[in-house]
Parts: structure tokens; C-alpha cells; sequence
């Protein structure tokens, strides 16, 4: 800039100075209480399921699910964006998010169809967490397969 | 007592993950990335079990949770099948979660429209 | 004989007349502090279309066809369109005028796509090109989100230094048929791409201060004014924070501001009732302000000398991905009421 003598570095003090910080103590506080009470609530259907005689793998994995559907469908009605402004990522961290960020892309985008929109967008955000969440899987599994070889 | 252990350790995770969306400016993407990865890893490692029999649905429900699910799965295919296993386990594992996810997104997206913001 | 003075500034031989403009808006704008001065406010910024870029064009060509209105020409005398928007390839402006059969040249400086076509269309007027031109800018909250953020519906914290994106589209008739009377444009200052190493997507005030601040201080050199020349001086979209940082920067330079300086951005939101943080932004931000509040403000004299700096940052979701940094621009407008 001709008009000044002002650094990068400096205007980047410059901007930290001016910028507010986030409100981190209260913050977290949203989001132990929501991110808790996801967890309660996930406990909570589990705990149900084993009286009722399920097995514990699939009680499990039957919360999970339930919790996928209820986060979907707070998102096609537009309240899931509410929780999560107030909870922050104790409305992101837990699989609620990961069903957030894929009901989310694929409502807005369906403007564009069902084929470069839905379907294509859908992973737009959630997609990498597949992608290396399942490569680090590889990773050790084979390290695991190896260990196996070598132990056996 | 499991509900109490769930709120704590389910809370502190995402207490984590709020320090450092704020702190760092990460994107919500990014971190939600890193969970999966650490979570993976220390499943690997056999260590996110124990965590997981400890906090039930708190270690289980926040992504981490999802990461120790496809390491958990690899490593039980290895056993059943070998090296085939080592790409087999992981989705299998998790077909549940990413088939429903998928699912109610699909549903989602044929009943809903989406909404401005006020 | 050329009419630039100094490095960047034109003086126009005959002001350039601003014989009408014209604002509509979304909702919460309506709610704003300034929500009166708008001429039309929209209830759903779905505005009965198919999708938020359907509806950004309806504003676009609303609006556009309200100022022709207001100004007493026919569609026929309108000579040509200047005006952008936000939106990959300023799709909301050019399906906006689709339907109004007049030419088109289509403008973009990211948010000060206002500030552009208002000076570029002064230049053609005066320059003898053209009788009537109109300037006009758009946004939309929505399909900006979903562009440059998240899907709506995603859930996403906004940290303090974000803006939010003005939804509606201002217009603005430049004219020569009162021969230099009335609230005219008489000097433009365009702007330098000023980029100072900024990444953070989240501050776009940061990011377009020291834009908005160089071309400001070169309007300054390339006039001879000073800063009390002007009633009020008033950048487009720069927020609290961006605001700040020009009055800090220009300060350093010797320039006191601070007592006729503010931002669109902070005029057209309550950020303590309507959660916008860190003010509006958005083309529309500084073009409906300025067709809405500001032009009645001139009308009624309570502000006799303007100048108007929209700012932009001229950032796309692939450099912003890339790790680029974020340049600014600005262009600054000087609006006076001469009678």
C-alpha cells in the first residue's frame, strides 16, 4: 500500500487487537451441557434396549442410529442449526454432526436435483471424514495383520 | 452411574472440540476430521475400548467414538479373514451409521426445503 | 484533455445527476435501524421463487424497474445497465435484467460492485456516451451462504468478526438532464487491489480495511480535500472491526476521521437485537443503504457533501481453499447536492 508504511506482520497485530475473541469459558460450558446430554440421551436408549433384551453390540448400534434420525430430521425442519449455534460442537462432535453434515448439503442443494445436487453434495462436508477415517483404519489394520503374522 | 460417567466424558469431548474451533479457526470439517483420525488410532491401539466399557455412549455417540468403531472392525475382520480384513472391517463396522446417515438425508432432502435464516 | 487528477481520481466536468434511486430488501433489513428509508421491504427473501438466486434476480430486476419508475424516464431512455452481485458469474444480476430489454454491462468488485458502476456509469455520462445509465448491486443472505460458507441448515458456529450478508438490491439512475444539479456524483476515486496477507475468511473487515483505507487517503491527495470536507464519509461493508482499522490506519497517516466516519455495515443492523456481529455486508450492503437512507438523507439536506467507498474483497471459494490470502478494493464516490 503506497499510502502507508504498515507491515503485514503489523496489520496482523493490528487486526487481533481489533477483532473480539470468542466467548470460550461460556462456549464451553454450551458445549459440555449439550454435548453431555446428546450422550445421556444415547445412554438413556441403550440402557432401554439392554432390558429389553437386545444385545449390547447392536443396543449400541441401534442409539447411534436413532440419534442419526433424530439429527436428519432436525435438520430438514430447521432446528438443528439453532442447537448447534447454541451448543457449538457439542452439537457437532457427536455423530449428531456427522448426520448434520450430510442431511444439511443434501436439503440446500436440492435446488440443483436429485444427481449433481443430493446426491453429489451429500458428502461435501462429511465426506472426508470417511475418507480418513477409513484410511487410517487401513493403516492399522494392516500394521494389526502384520503384528498377527510376526506374534502367530 | 453410567448416565453421569456418559454426560462427563461425552461433555469433555466436545468441550475439546469447542477449544478449538474457537482457538484455532479450524473448520468445523477439519476437526471433525481430526476426531475420527484420533479416535481410529487409539482404538488401534486398543486403548479407546477400555475408554469406551468405561463411558459407554459418552466415548461411543462424540466421532471419536466413530473412529474406534472402524478400527475395532478392521481388526475383527483380520482376525476372521485376514488381509482381506484390512478393507472389509471399517465399513463394515460402521455400514449402520454411514447407511443411515445416507438415509435420512436422502428422506430429508425429498420432505424438506431448506430455510432462511433470521 | 484528460479530467484525472492526481494517480486515481476523475473530476467530472458536469456532476453526473442522481435523479432517482431505489431500494428493496429482505426482512431483517427491514428491521434495521434504517429499515424505513427502504422502499420496499420483502417479507420471505424466498420472495415466491424457486431458489434463493431466483429471488436475488427478482430484486435485482424489482428494484431496477422501481428506480426507472421513480425517475420519471421511460424504459427506452434508460441507455444502459450497469450493475453485479456476488453470485459465480453475477448469474443474480444478469438473469435479473433479462427481461427489461435494455443493454447491459455487467460489473464486478465483489462488494463494491456499487461504488464501481456508479463511477464507471458517471464516467460514460460525462464523458457524453450516454444520457441515463443505472448502477445497481445485489446480494442475498442465503445463496451468498451457501456459495462462500455452509449449507444453511449446517450447523456452524459464526465467530465475532463475521458479517452478515445484506439480501436485497439498490439502484441508482445517473442522469445529465439537470444539467449538473441536484445530488450529483462529481469526483470518483478508483480503487487498487490492497492485499495485507489476511486469510481469515471470517474477517472481511480486516481483510478489505486497508483497501477502503488507500483509497481514502489517495482521494484525499488526488482532491486537495480534507477530511471535514464531507458531511459524512461512509465505507461499504467493512463492519466494527473493519472500521476500526481504518480509522487507526488513516490516523497514523495524519488523517482525523473519526468524527464524520462510519460503515454501511454498522448503519443498516442493531448488532445488539439482531445478532449480525460484526455488522452487514454484502454488494447490497452499501447499495441499499446508500439508495435508501442515504439519498433521502441528501434530499432532506441533512447530509450535503458524501462520500461513498464500497468495499470488496476479491476472494473465490478455490483461493480461499488454496491458502490464499484475501485482497481488498474500494472505490470511493464523492455525492454532493449542489443547488
Amino acid at each position: 500500500m503506497d499510502n502507508s508504511n504498515i507491515t503485514k506482520e503489523r496489520f496482523s497485530q493490528m487486526v487481533d487487537k481489533s477483532s473480539p475473541n470468542s466467548n470460550i469459558f461460556t462456549n464451553c460450558c454450551k458445549a459440555f451441557a449439550i454435548g453431555g446430554l446428546i450422550c445421556v440421551f444415547a445412554q438413556a436408549i441403550i440402557q432401554w434396549l439392554l432390558r429389553m433384551g437386545v444385545e449390547k453390540d447392536i443396543a449400541s448400534t441401534l442409539s447411534s442410529v436413532s440419534l442419526i434420525f433424530l439429527a436428519s430430521l432436525l435438520t430438514g425442519i430447521g432446528v438443528f442449526d439453532n442447537l448447534a449455534k447454541f451448543g457449538g460442537a457439542g452439537a457437532i462432535v457427536p455423530i449428531t454432526g456427522f448426520a448434520n453434515a450430510v442431511a444439511a448439503p443434501a436439503v440446500e442443494f436440492k435446488k440443483e436435483g436429485f444427481i449433481f445436487g443430493v446426491g453429489a453434495k451429500m458428502f461435501v462436508i462429511a465426506g472426508p471424514v470417511i475418507v480418513y477415517g477409513l484410511a487410517t483404519s487401513w493403516v492399522i489394520g494392516i500394521i494389526y495383520w502384520l503384528f498377527n503374522r510376526i506374534g502367530g | 452411574m453410567i448416565f453421569l460417567k456418559a454426560f462427563l466424558i461425552g461433555g469433555l469431548i466436545c468441550v475439546i472440540g469447542q477449544i478449538l474451533i474457537d482457538k484455532t479457526k479450524l473448520t468445523p470439517a477439519r476437526i471433525l476430521v481430526m476426531f475420527v483420525v484420533i479416535g481410529c488410532l487409539l482404538g488401534g491401539i486398543g486403548v479407546y475400548g477400555r475408554f469406551a466399557e468405561f463411558a459407554g455412549a459418552g466415548a461411543t455417540i462424540p466421532l471419536p467414538g466413530f473412529g474406534y468403531l472402524l478400527a475395532r472392525g478392521v481388526k475383527e475382520e483380520v482376525n476372521r479373514s485376514g488381509l482381506l480384513g484390512v478393507l472389509t472391517g471399517g465399513l463394515k463396522m460402521t455400514a449402520a451409521g454411514i447407511s443411515a446417515a445416507v438415509l435420512f438425508g436422502l428422506l430429508a432432502a425429498v420432505a424438506f426445503n431448506p430455510k432462511a435464516k433470521e | 484533455m484528460s479530467k484525472k487528477h492526481g494517480n486515481q481520481t476523475v473530476f467530472f466536468q458536469q456532476p453526473v445527476s442522481i435523479i432517482a434511486a431505489a431500494s428493496i430488501v429482505g426482512p431483517k433489513e427491514g428491521q434495521g435501524p434504517i429499515g424505513k428509508y427502504f422502499d420496499r421491504v420483502v417479507e420471505d427473501v424466498l420472495w415466491d421463487c424457486k431458489s434463493w438466486e431466483q429471488a436475488e434476480s427478482k430484486f435485482v430486476s424489482d428494484a431496477i424497474k422501481l428506480a426507472i419508475q421513480k425517475s420519471g424516464l421511460l424504459d427506452t431512455e434508460i441507455d444502459c445497465i450497469l450493475a453485479g452481485d456476488l453470485l459465480n458469474q453475477i448469474i443474480g444480476t444478469s438473469f435479473g435484467v433479462r427481461d427489461l430489454n435494455r443493454p447491459f454491462i455487467g460489473m464486478f468488485g465483489a462488494c463494491s460492485t456499487f461504488g464501481l458502476a456508479m463511477g464507471v456509469g458517471s464516467m460514460l455520462v460525462d464523458g457524453g456516451f450516454y444520457n441515463n445509465v443505472i448502477a445497481s448491486a445485489s446480494s442475498h443472505f442465503c445463496a451468498a451462504e451457501k456459495q462462500f460458507r455452509f449449507p444453511l441448515e449446517f450447523g456452524s458456529q459464526r465467530p465475532p468478526s463475521s458479517t452478515w450478508t445484506v439480501t436485497g438490491n439498490g439502484a441508482a439512475v445517473l442522469s445529465n438532464k439537470t444539467g449538473g444539479k441536484g445530488i450529483c456524483v462529481t469526483a470518483y476515486t478508483a480503487g487498487k487491489v490492497v492485499d495485507m496477507g489476511i486469510t481469515d475468511i471470517n474477517n472481511m473487515g480486516a481483510a478489505m480495511a486497508p483497501s477502503a483505507a488507500d483509497t481514502l487517503i489517495t482521494h484525499f491527495k488526488d482532491t486537495g480535500r480534507n477530511p471535514d470536507y464531507y458531511d459524512l464519509i461512509i465505507t461499504g461493508d467493512l463492519g466494527y472491526i473493519g472500521h476500526e482499522l481504518v480509522l487507526k490506519i488513516t490516523q497514523e497517516q495524519g488523517y482525523h476521521i473519526s468524527s464524520n466516519y462510519t460503515d454501511c455495515g454498522i448503519k443498516i443492523f442493531d448488532r445488539e437485537t439482531q445478532d449480525t456481529h460484526s455488522g452487514g455486508s454484502g454488494c447490497a450492503c452499501s447499495a441499499v443503504t446508500f439508495a435508501g437512507y442515504l439519498y433521502n438523507q441528501m434530499q432532506n439536506s441533512a447530509i450535503g457533501k458524501l462520500l461513498l467507498l464500497p468495499t470488496g474483497a476479491l476472494l473465490s471459494t478455490t483461493s480461499a481453499q488454496q491458502g490464499e490470502s484475501i485482497p481488498g478494493i474500494c472505490h470511493a464516490v464523492a455525492i454532493e447536492n449542489i443547488s
